[in-house]
Order: C-alpha cells, then sequence, then structure tokens
C-alpha cells in the first residue's frame, strides 16, 4: 500500500493538488494578517493617523458616505464610464479582431498602426482629449476606450489566429461555405479565448477610469478620492480604493459566471 | 503509369477470391498527372510528382507510402483543401474545385468541434445543407447506432477518449453522404488496442455500405486488413510505385492478418517499399 504522503509533502511539492479546507484556510490566513498588521500600525499608534487611517475610520467613511448616499452616487457614475467605455470598445474589437485574425489582409492593413498605438501610454493622451473632448463624462469614456480597445483588439486577434485550421478545414468538408466557417466554427471557437481577454481587460479598464477621475471629473470614485486628498481625509480615499477593489471583484465574478454559461465546455 | 499488378510472383494458396478488383465501372475517382510543388525561401520542392490513380467506385482505396511521401498531401487535393500545380482531379465527371461535402474527411488530428455535442457534431453538415430536423434526426440516430456512440450523444468532446472522437469524425463524414470517404490516418494517433478496435469498426461499418473509400496511412497491415486495392507510393518526390490488388474475402477479420494471403501482399509491398524508405529515417 502506498504511503499517504503528509501535508507538508504536498505543500512543498511543485503542483501538487492540496486539500480544499486548507486552501480557503491560507486565504483566510492572509486576510486575517493584513488586517492585523492595519490595526497594529495604526491602533498601536505607529503611523500617524493622517497617512494611515484605521480600520474603524475607514468603517466610518464608508457609513458616513453611504448615510448621504454620495457613496452610490459616486460609485454609480464610476461604474457608468467604466461600462460605458469598456463596451463600446469591445463591441468594436471583438468582430474586429476576429476579421484581423482570421484574414491576412485586414492584418496586414491594421497591425503596424495598432501596435503603434497600443505602445503608446494613454495617459500622455489625457490632455489631447480634454483640450478636444472637454471634461465631460465622454472624455473619461474616450480614456477607457483608448487604454482598453487597442489591446482588445491585439489579444482577440491573437485567439482568433490560434483557432485550428483543421477545424476550418474539416467543416468546409462537411459543407460549410466561408461564411458559415466564420459563423460557426471560427466565432464559438475562438469565444473562450475572447471571454478571457475580455475579462483580463475589464481589470484594466478600472485602472484607467480612475486616471481618468484623478485628472478632469466632478463624480465618481477617483473624484472623491482627489477631493478628500485635498481635505486630508485618508479614510476617503482609503474606502474609495476598496470599493474600487471590491468593485473589480465582482465584475470578474460576473465574467466568470458568464463564461461557465457560455463556454463551459472548454473546461 | 497505373498498372494493377495482381500479385504474379507470389502462389495464393487457398483462399477465396475476393470479390474485390476488376474495375470495369468508370472510375468514381480519377486523379490525373497531379503534380503539387510547393515553395520555401530558398527552393521549390516537388512533394507529389505526377501521379494518376484511378479509383473505381464502392471500393476501398488505401495509399501506402513512406512517411513525407506526399500522401497526405495528395489526398488533401482530392479535397480540394489544396490545389495542384499541374493535373487534374475528377470525382464523377466534374473537375474538383474547392472541398464539398461530397468528399468527406476524417483527419488525422481530433477535429470534432468542441463546443458541440456528439450529436451536434455528427448533425454538423446536415445543418450546412439545410436538412430538414426531423430528416436530420433520423440520419444522426442511425450513424450513432451504427458507430456505437448512441450512449455517448450528449458528451462534450473533452469527454472523449481518442478512438471515441474519432468515431464520432467518422459518424460526421458518413452523415452527409458524402460520393467518397477521405481519411488521412485517421488512427495514426491511437495507442494499438483502440487502432485494432477502430479498424474492426471501420470494416463492419464499411461492409454494410460499401462507400468508396481513400485512406491513407504508412501501416502496411492495416491498408491490408482495410483495403480492396494498395496504392504504394515511392519516396519524395511522391509517385505511384505500384498499384496492388488485395485478393482476401470481405467480411474480413482481424485473424485475418495470419493467413497465407495476407501475409503474401504484406511480403510483396514490404518489397516494393523496402528501397523507399532507407534513406528516409529522420522523418
Amino acid at each position: 500500500m502506498a504511503r499517504k504522503r503528509s501535508i507538508i509533502d504536498l505543500c512543498l511539492t511543485p503542483k501538487a493538488e492540496v486539500p480544499g479546507p486548507l486552501r480557503y484556510a491560507v486565504a483566510t490566513f492572509v486576510w486575517v494578517l493584513v488586517i492585523a498588521i492595519w490595526s497594529i500600525l495604526t491602533y498601536g499608534g505607529i503611523m500617524q493617523d493622517i497617512f494611515l487611517p484605521s480600520p474603524t475610520a475607514v468603517m466610518g467613511a464608508f457609513f458616513r458616505l453611504f448615510e448621504d448616499g454620495t457613496l452610490s452616487q459616486h460609485i454609480w457614475a464610476s461604474l457608468q464610464v467604466v461600462l460605458m467605455g469598456f463596451i463600446i470598445s469591445s463591441i468594436i474589437a471583438v468582430p474586429l479582431g476576429l476579421l484581423m485574425g482570421t484574414f491576412r489582409v485586414v492584418q496586414a492593413g491594421l497591425e503596424p498602426l495598432v501596435n503603434f498605438i497600443r505602445y503608446l501610454p494613454v495617459t500622455s493622451f489625457v490632455p489631447l482629449f480634454i483640450l478636444w473632448i472637454g471634461i465631460g463624462i465622454e472624455q473619461r469614456v474616450t480614456v477607457i476606450f483608448f487604454g482598453t480597445f487597442f489591446q482588445q483588439l491585439v489579444m482577440i486577434a491573437d485567439v482568433s489566429r490560434g483557432v485550428s485550421k483543421d477545424l476550418l478545414n474539416a467543416s468546409y468538408t462537411l459543407g460549410a461555405s466561408r461564411r458559415d466557417a466564420l459563423l460557426h466554427v471560427l466565432t464559438p471557437a475562438a469565444l473562450p479565448g475572447i471571454m478571457d481577454t475580455l475579462r483580463v481587460t475589464m481589470g484594466w479598464a478600472w485602472t484607467y477610469l480612475v486616471v481618468a477621475e484623478l485628472v478632469a471629473a466632478s463624480s465618481g470614485l477617483g473624484y472623491i478620492s482627489m477631493k478628500a486628498m485635498r481635505g486630508f481625509q485618508v479614510d476617503v480615499i482609503f474606502l474609495a480604493i476598496a470599493v474600487i477593489g471590491l468593485l473589480g471583484l465582482f465584475t470578474d465574478l460576473i465574467f466568470r459566471l458568464i463564461s461557465n454559461r457560455l463556454v463551459g465546455w472548454a473546461n | 503509369m497505373s498498372v494493377a499488378n495482381v500479385l504474379r510472383e507470389e502462389p495464393v494458396p487457398a483462399v477465396t477470391p475476393g470479390e474485390a478488383p476488376a474495375a470495369k465501372a468508370p472510375p468514381l475517382l480519377r486523379i490525373k498527372d497531379v503534380r503539387l510543388e510547393y515553395t520555401t525561401k530558398t527552393k521549390t520542392v516537388v512533394a507529389i510528382d505526377n501521379i494518376s490513380i484511378d479509383v473505381p467506385d464502392n471500393q476501398f482505396a488505401v495509399i501506402v507510402g513512406p512517411s513525407g511521401c506526399g500522401k497526405s498531401s495528395l489526398l488533401y487535393l482530392v479535397a480540394g483543401l489544396n490545389e495542384p500545380t499541374s493535373g487534374e482531379i475528377l470525382l464523377g465527371n466534374e473537375e474538383i474545385d474547392g472541398p464539398g461535402p461530397d468528399r468527406g474527411m476524417v483527419f488525422q488530428s481530433y477535429t470534432l468541434f468542441p463546443w458541440l455535442t456528439v450529436r451536434e457534431n455528427v448533425e454538423f453538415g446536415l445543418k450546412r445543407r439545410h436538412v430538414p430536423a426531423a430528416e436530420r434526426e433520423d440520419i444522426v440516430n442511425r450513424y450513432l447506432n451504427e458507430t456505437g456512440l448512441a450512449a455517448f450523444h450528449d458528451a462534450y468532446p473533452k469527454q472523449l477518449s481518442g478512438g471515441m472522437m474519432q468515431r464520432v469524425a467518422i459518424a460526421r463524414a458518413l452523415a452527409n453522404d458524402p460520393k467518397i470517404l477521405l481519411m488521412d490516418e485517421p488512427f495514426g494517433a491511437l495507442d494499438s488496442q483502440t487502432r485494432n478496435s477502430m479498424q474492426k469498426l471501420l470494416l463492419r461499418v464499411w461492409e454494410q455500405h460499401k462507400k468508396t473509400v481513400l485512406f491513407v496511412t504508412h501501416d502496411i497491415d492495416e491498408a491490408i486488413l482495410l483495403g480492396d486495392r494498395i496504392y504504394v507510393m515511392t519516396a519524395r518526390p511522391g509517385r505511384l510505385k505500384e498499384e496492388v490488388v488485395v485478393p482476401i474475402a470481405r467480411p474480413r477479420n482481424m485473424d485475418m492478418v495470419m493467413d497465407p494471403s495476407f501475409i503474401a501482399v504484406k511480403r510483396r509491398i514490404l518489397e516494393l517499399l523496402k528501397n523507399e524508405i532507407k534513406d528516409d529515417d529522420e522523418h
């Protein structure tokens, strides 16, 4: 009979599976550790509260802003901008990326330009966007669009290039037209990769949102942290960061759920 | 070029002369002086050098040859997935122009659509050809039963073994009722036990339909077991070396591998290939 391997042995073996409860225990431990260090630093008086607020101060800021309705108002403002920028970008990038990865002509035409723009830091465009578009919501949506669109395009083109030509050939020998092959083979085959791309770029969209809101905005989570900085309300800055983190986690979860429904066959 | 050599050297003892050969009907598939070249950065390579093959209807035709001899390339030409540099390929009396459902194909790599269930995979071609739903279901059920897949009709390819996936690929190609079934080393990636059971299955299915098959393999036993006639190719540039008719009666079974007639054919093919394989080890 095989010797039962100890937990420690499993933990030290590269890529070995460990029991589920252990994974949850470790995850919880890390969170507790972070909060504990934070508590010691603040309640212990090691850090001044104008630089690092205590957990209770952040909770206090949460209840304060939640009760007067400002928090939900700013969350909604940010969410609106992120979703608008992200959705507009995705709607164009997904089909165009598929075409770019599938048709050599489209690739030849777009790739050099896209690769050039892709490496330009979006932040450097912000002054230009303000000049052109002003400081309204359109400007922030544009920043997010610019930040995500070109990355999405390149990643989705890669996904569609990765679809096996054998699958297309098989469909042709079964009577599929080129249009059939595009709609009924290439697109479903690329779908898991597309979902992954969207999930990853959604995270980037949140980052660009904050950039846009820090520079020029009159609402949103980036805006309230900017305002809080001017008033030395570090607890509000922390709250804004935490809320953005949670919203990111939440959108990620939604993407996972959609993925499981849509492309469960791939797992 | 295509001279049918019905094993002159070896006497064939105690075998029922197969109902096989005798190409009296006009050939279903005519490959006429087909040549295939492709250009790499530095040179032009001749993959297939003027091959002519006539495959009669209702025959199980097998192409064997050393690896890299262009046998798969030839199959891709027949499928219309590639174009010959010169020469022509006729199915019935029509010249092949691009791929189509009249030439179903089973690939060596697994080409099931992973987002479709077994049933939906088999149904794929019928849907593309707008066959009505009720008729589709009948056809799909029939081929699922014939290939022993009925119990797995709702499974996704991910859940199947390699052998099962190739069964689905066969059912998928047959469901379209092609004029000819092209098979490109379909069992090449399978372990030997699975391979044997797939050969058995293919024999059984083929003997029911007698649909013309063009089958590519480098496995000589497989070629003789399955084929009515075997086209032996030379090493690259691929030419037709000889056409060997297999005088073994049907229905066939795995035990026939030990028959003297089987061994006679095998000896003949080995002899033909002997000079071709020696320099080709690195492939």
